[in-house]
């Protein structure tokens, strides 16, 4: 236990510089603007995904409504911008700031809640946000959706590219650095059991909080940074379909492994766009992708490649 | 227009408490969550839908519409749950929403992404009740729904299959040891539930069309009405989804219907923040 904690923090730096490797050399293999736009998407979704992750993986704390955390980061940048004529260099962090105040309101009372409670709670939170944001169209342009400035010097798909390639980076250095601090270990404390983590004089309900108001604070930049890159938004980034879609990813990938939120985003962003080949089949084939991987895969992909190459490396020649 | 307003609560309630019956059905045998139940609700309506356009008459349709659900809710059982079942709960949640993904993708192609309409059981004509109109299809939801309930209550009580299902939801190692065949109550479990959410389907579908994708909210509504009632208690489904489906109604006529579901969602929150179980669920502690 001891040895594997000390060389933890060790082992994520080295997945990091994989994880850099891995978006300096993409360009390399990317054909056109469109392949860049996938990738932009796969960098903007593995974000939210990232946060996610340190609370339905870490802390074990499940939320269906990370989608109106997204959407209120899109609609809040581009409204203060769009409507108000801010410079979209200050919407983003005030944005992100009311997100914060906001999670960090409703993350007390709900946050009490367990298990299938708390899923209905956060699903409810997020379907509010999104009727919300339909309904007012003075200031959202309702269903159809708005336009949104983009970042001033931002432009092409390839500055993109390298802004959310940034952006992700800083993320998942962000959630590892948590991960392996005395908060990440009290939240897998929590995970393992509330009530043994109390009696070590952790305090659940203030770690819970913190866990979801980071989570959250992911998904808003997430947000922002899809609505000013795409110049675009609607409600549907809102949607239910989009934080199941969100928690697919994270579990897809492998729970409690910020890698797996990333490859769990990368596999299931991309294969949608993979799939249009099939077109008509394109929602039956994604649906069995997704029952049989978790089928032979209960742990996700991550975790189990990587206990497939732990094996393979401890095999006696 | 309270009556009104009370009539069209009842009635979506009706088909919120048959939905939330198949998720306590399938939670307490198994302890999953299945987002594929309103797929099974799609599922009744767009069978039934189908089968009349090519001629079937309608009362030998709805049989075979729900009979084509409840193999659809076996096979999602056999293939996709059974084979996953040391599975952690949320690895079966994301396979019950792939199931669902592939349903719903399963009906595109084999029907299309129109709309379809299934005909009122007996007729359109309005009824008057004491100053509201009153569809005679409403009246088929509430009764069909009431005799639904009341059959289900029956088979738990007095039949061995149903007190089977009962005791592996209280303990699952007991009742295996009792010699209950715990394989047989899951297949049972997710029958019976799709053949309810099929019923909804096929009750609701001459009031509100069917289509490929309105088991998403209807699963939705099922799902907040089990919660909101309690997970696993039979009747509070009915309960919660009576009083969703009554909440939705009152929000809708007399505060603002853009805000009929905020006003549903918010309630269940703040139900659930003051009642942590639902309205009769059963507390348990945890295990440390």
């Amino acid at each position: 236990m001891d040895c594997s904690a000390a060389a933890r923090p060790n082992g994520s730096r080295k997945a990091l510089l994989l994880l850099a490797a891995i978006v300096a050399a993409l360009p390399l293999a990317l054909p056109n603007n469109y392949a860049y736009e996938v990738a932009i998407l796969v960098a903007l979704n593995a974000l939210a995904c990232v946060g996610l992750n340190l609370l339905v993986g870490y802390a074990g704390q499940i939320s269906l409504g990370h989608a109106g955390f997204f959407g209120l980061g899109a609609y809040g940048s581009a409204i203060l911008a769009a409507r108000y004529g801010w410079p979209a260099w200050g919407s983003i962090p005030v944005t992100l700031a009311g997100v914060a105040l906001l999670a960090w309101a409703i993350g007390w009372p709900i946050l009490r809640l367990k298990g299938h409670a708390l899923a209905m709670a956060t699903l409810g939170f997020g379907i509010i946000v999104a009727i919300v944001l339909a309904t007012e169209d003075r200031l959202t342009g309702g269903p159809d959706g708005m336009a949104v400035p983009p970042l001033p010097g931002i432009q092409g798909e390839k500055t993109w590219y390298w802004v959310v390639g940034a952006a992700l980076l800083a993320g998942v250095w962000l959630a590892q650095n948590l991960i392996d601090s005395p908060r990440g270990r009290a939240l897998r404390a929590l995970h393992g059991s509330e009530v043994a983590a109390g009696a070590l004089g952790i305090d659940a309900a203030r770690h819970k909080v913190a866990a979801f108001v980071i989570s959250a604070l992911f998904a808003a930049a997430a947000g922002a940074l899809s609505a000013h890159y795409a110049g675009f938004i609607t409600p549907g980034k809102a949607s239910f379909l989009h934080s199941v879609e969100l928690v697919t990813m994270v579990v897809f990938g492998g729970m409690a492994s910020t890698f797996g939120a990333v490859a769990g985003a990368a596999v299931l962003t991309t294969l949608p766009h993979l799939l249009t080949v099939f077109k008509d089949y394109e929602m039956v084939l994604l649906g069995a992708v997704m029952m049989l991987t978790m089928i032979f895969m209960p742990r996700g992909l991550v975790p189990t490649l990587e206990s497939v190459l732990a094996a393979a490396r401890a095999k006696p020649r | 227009m309270l009556t009104q307003y009370l009539l069209s609560g009842l009635t979506s309630g009706a088909i919120y408490a048959l939905v939330a019956l198949g998720f306590a059905l399938i939670y307490n045998a198994s302890h999953v969550i299945n987002f594929a139940q309103g797929e099974f609700v799609m599922i009744g309506g767009m069978a039934t839908a189908a089968l009349f356009d090519a001629g079937v008459p309608i009362y030998f349709s709805i049989p075979l519409a729900i009979a084509a659900a409840t193999l659809v809710g076996l096979l999602l059982e056999k293939l996709a749950v059974e084979p996953a079942r040391e599975a952690s709960v949320v690895t079966l949640i994301i396979i019950t929403i792939g199931a669902s993904i592939f349903l719903r993708g399963l009906a595109t192609l084999v029907w299309d992404k129109k709309i379809h309409r299934v005909p009122a059981f007996s007729g359109e004509t309005p009824l008057q009740l004491g100053g509201a109109t009153l569809l005679p299809q409403v009246l088929w939801v509430l009764g069909v729904s009431a005799v639904a309930v009341a059959l289900l209550a029956w088979f738990f009580r007095r039949t061995l299959t149903g007190k089977a299902i009962l005791a592996v939801s209280h303990n699952r190692m007991a009742a295996r040891l009792m010699g209950i065949s715990v394989r047989r109550v899951l297949a049972v479990s997710f029958a019976l539930s799709a053949a309810l959410g099929a019923l909804a389907g096929v009750l609701i579908a001459p009031i509100a069309f069917t289509s490929w994708d309105v088991g998403v909210m209807l699963g939705l509504k099922g799902f907040a009405a089990a919660i909101l009632g309690g997970l696993g208690s039979g009747a509070g489904a009915v309960l919660g989804g009576l009083a969703l489906g009554l909440v939705e109604a009152l929000g809708a006529g007399y505060l603002s219907s853009a805000y009929k579901d905020v006003f549903a969602f918010l309630i269940i929150i703040a139900a659930l923040v003051f009642l942590p179980h639902g309205l009769l669920g059963r507390r348990a502690a945890e295990r440390v």
